[in-house]
């Protein structure tokens, strides 16, 4: 229910933003380290890349916040933080925490930004992040900006500018938190690039009590039941997908994506209109309110390339597009385009990939 | 039982389109409908009122258009419907829609202990999933987001059992009432509205509060007053500063065209070309 979308625009106003005493003693970036059954959620290294580069232009620290169970996992999540960037870690070991609770969770992380005071806190926008944000946010008071595509920071005002789609995705607009600290955001999966990983880092830990015991705790996990990942699409990590959209125009077309994707051993994706029209899963939607990938090659067909689904596909190394529509957005940032109609291109490139790929098998 | 449901109004984001010269919305014409993430969880709390019996109320913070957001909810078989409306929220950020909702939700309270509220995953025009875990911090409730199936409900007891959708599984939880539950979508499917229903919907009264009505004191707290985060620009996406790259031949051939694109591909981008051989073999 934001209503930022809807919100007049409040300016920041002209020069300097003058904070008082007492949010100027928040200082230094946090990165909220996700871990979910013995292992961190990659979104948190890719925030801690992201984090050393606003750490760098402010000029502070950045550490890493491990929630966990007393134990060797715990303190390796830490030692993984520092090698992915972090200078230091805030950790607090407690056996109410060894299965992720919003409760014991929202405790811990806002004691220990009452006690430490960072003036950046980030988090990935998970079904834990997103869960854990709104309720710490909620406690401290402070603002906090969902799904951030880029954040920077505006060195006249020391704020973080966190950007992120607004109008169901068809614009971009920067939110700042002035006058309240931290400064609190979330950022989805693979929108942040992975940091260079370097096992010669090491930091210090700062050790915190949670300062609450499993009676105080109203919510209990009975039992975790893991997902058999073999019969899920894995489109964040692939490394060719092979996308479809609307100007493919009906399900029995959209089997020609299938078919190059087959070939290249590639994912399946698709634009959010194919999805709500049940041509595919729901699993593999491209864009802000699906999944943001990076592969190598994305390759887009009939997809016109709206805010909200180039916000899930452009950090992809290389974009082929093909479109009938010279005009269409997705040839202003795709790498390589195609004008024509998708339902004679398709084949044609399913054909030549084979074509190439024997002619490679002959070579070895 | 005494569910409340929070709903919002949202335009039909699929039907937005943005001016091709000047990057402006173009919002005339576009239809405005219940937040198809709240239909799951308005849903969720019809099916346990079916069971438990008890009262489903329906509230939404928003303009007076929103009346007919609420009424829809009241045709599918809600029991009442409260629009909180007021200048004096305008310019509400999460932090500021959950503070005017949650001293709101105590106010249906005052009339009718609430033992549950839910609320929808996230909106499709904000998409912030703030709220509701908001709304459970200010009421004290136990927060259970992404959940996928309600499992039991024990009224006597007064625990509730579910399946939380984790990143990777699913969370069985049990936890005691009140608590504000946000449901997953595609978990259930909205009933229709019956013949009875749309007629009570038509002629239901519904209740419209302002901020004194709903049990808002503080004005700092609401609206812009109340919001820490400021829209600072809306800006169109920056192209980038390079185009793609046209693949055009000669004979304009679909093959010809697929070939010329390979041939670029594999030459300019050396890695591709066994990323590709290797990821197809």
């Amino acid at each position: 229910m934001s209503a930022e979308t809807k919100a007049p625009v409040k300016k920041a106003g002209k020069g300097k933003y003058e904070l008082s005493d007492e949010l100027k003693a928040y200082q230094g970036v946090w990165v909220f380290v996700e871990h979910e059954r013995g292992e961190v959620h990659p979104v948190s290294w890719e925030l801690l890349g992201e984090g050393r580069k606003l750490a760098a232009q402010l000029g502070v620290p950045l550490s890493g916040v491990v929630l966990g169970a007393p134990g060797l996992a715990t303190r390796r999540f830490c030692e993984e933080a520092f090698f992915h960037g972090a200078d230091n870690c805030y950790l607090i070991e407690d056996a109410a925490l060894g299965n992720y609770r919003n409760q014991p969770f929202t405790k811990g992380l806002t004691d220990l930004v009452n006690t430490y005071k960072p003036e950046i806190l980030l988090l990935g926008a998970t079904t834990q992040g997103r869960d854990l944000a709104g309720s710490v946010a909620t406690t401290l008071k402070t603002g906090l900006t969902a799904d951030c595509t880029e954040l920077n920071i505006d060195m006249e005002n020391r704020s973080l500018a966190a950007s992120r789609p607004t109008f169901g995705g068809s614009l971009l607009c920067t939110i700042l938190t002035l006058n309240y600290r931290p400064q609190m955001a979330t950022v989805r999966p693979r929108v942040m690039s992975m940091p260079q990983r370097d096992n010669s880092r090491t930091g210090s830990i700062v050790q915190h009590p949670l300062g609450l015991i499993e009676t105080d705790i109203v919510t209990k996990v009975l039992e975790y039941i893991p997902d058999n990942r073999q019969d899920k699409p894995q489109l964040a990590f692939a490394d060719i997908i092979v996308s479809g959209g609307r100007g493919m125009k009906n399900p029995e077309n959209f089997q020609l994506i299938w078919d190059l994707a087959l070939l290249l051993g590639a994912e399946v994706g698709a634009s959010r209109p194919v999805v709500q029209a049940g041509w595919v899963d729901l699993e593999r939607q491209v864009g802000q309110s699906g999944k943001t990938v990076r592969p190598k090659l994305y390759i887009a067909a009939g997809i016109s390339g709206a805010i909200q689904h180039r916000v899930g596909m452009e950090g992809s190394d290389v974009i082929i597009a093909i479109n009938n529509d010279p005009n269409a957005p997705i040839f202003d940032f795709a790498t390589y385009g195609i004008v024509g109609n998708a339902m004679t291109i398709l084949p044609a490139l399913t054909q030549a990939f084979k074509q190439q790929f024997a002619v490679a098998k002959m070579a070895s | 039982m005494h569910i409340v449901v929070c709903i919002k109004q949202v335009p039909d984001s699929a039907q937005i389109r943005v001016h091709p010269v000047t990057n402006t919305i173009m919002r005339q014409g576009v239809p405005a409908i219940v937040n198809p993430y709240d239909l799951f969880s308005l849903e969720e709390a019809l099916r346990l009122k079916d069971i438990h019996g008890g009262r489903v109320t329906v509230i939404t913070m928003g303009p007076p258009q929103a009346e007919a957001a609420l009424r829809k909810c009241i045709s599918f078989g809600a029991d009442e419907a409260i629009l909180v409306t007021d200048r004096a929220f305008a310019g509400a950020d999460t932090l500021a829609t959950s503070y005017a909702l949650a001293t709101a939700i105590a106010q249906i309270a005052k009339d009718q202990a609430v033992d549950m509220v839910f609320c929808g995953k996230q909106t499709i025009d904000g998409d912030t999933a703030q709220v509701g875990p908001g709304i459970a911090k200010r009421m004290d409730m136990q927060l259970l987001t992404y959940v996928s199936q309600v499992d039991s409900l024990d009224i006597t007891s007064r625990t509730v059992q579910v399946q939380r959708r984790a990143e990777g599984g699913v969370q069985v939880l049990t936890t005691r009432l009140p608590c504000l539950v946000t449901m997953l979508e595609g978990t259930n499917e909205m009933r229709f509205a019956t013949m009875d229903n749309m007629f009570r919907a038509a002629r239901y009264q519904l209740k419209v509060w302002d901020r004194v009505a709903a049990g808002i004191e503080d004005v700092s707290k609401i609206g812009l007053k109340g919001s820490p985060t400021v829209v600072s620009k809306v800006f169109a996406p920056q192209a980038k500063t390079q185009r793609a790259e046209i693949i055009d031949s000669e004979s304009g051939e679909p093959r010809d065209l697929a070939l010329t694109l390979i041939s670029k591909l594999f030459t300019q981008h050396p890695a591709m070309s066994e990323a590709v051989v290797k990821q197809s073999a």
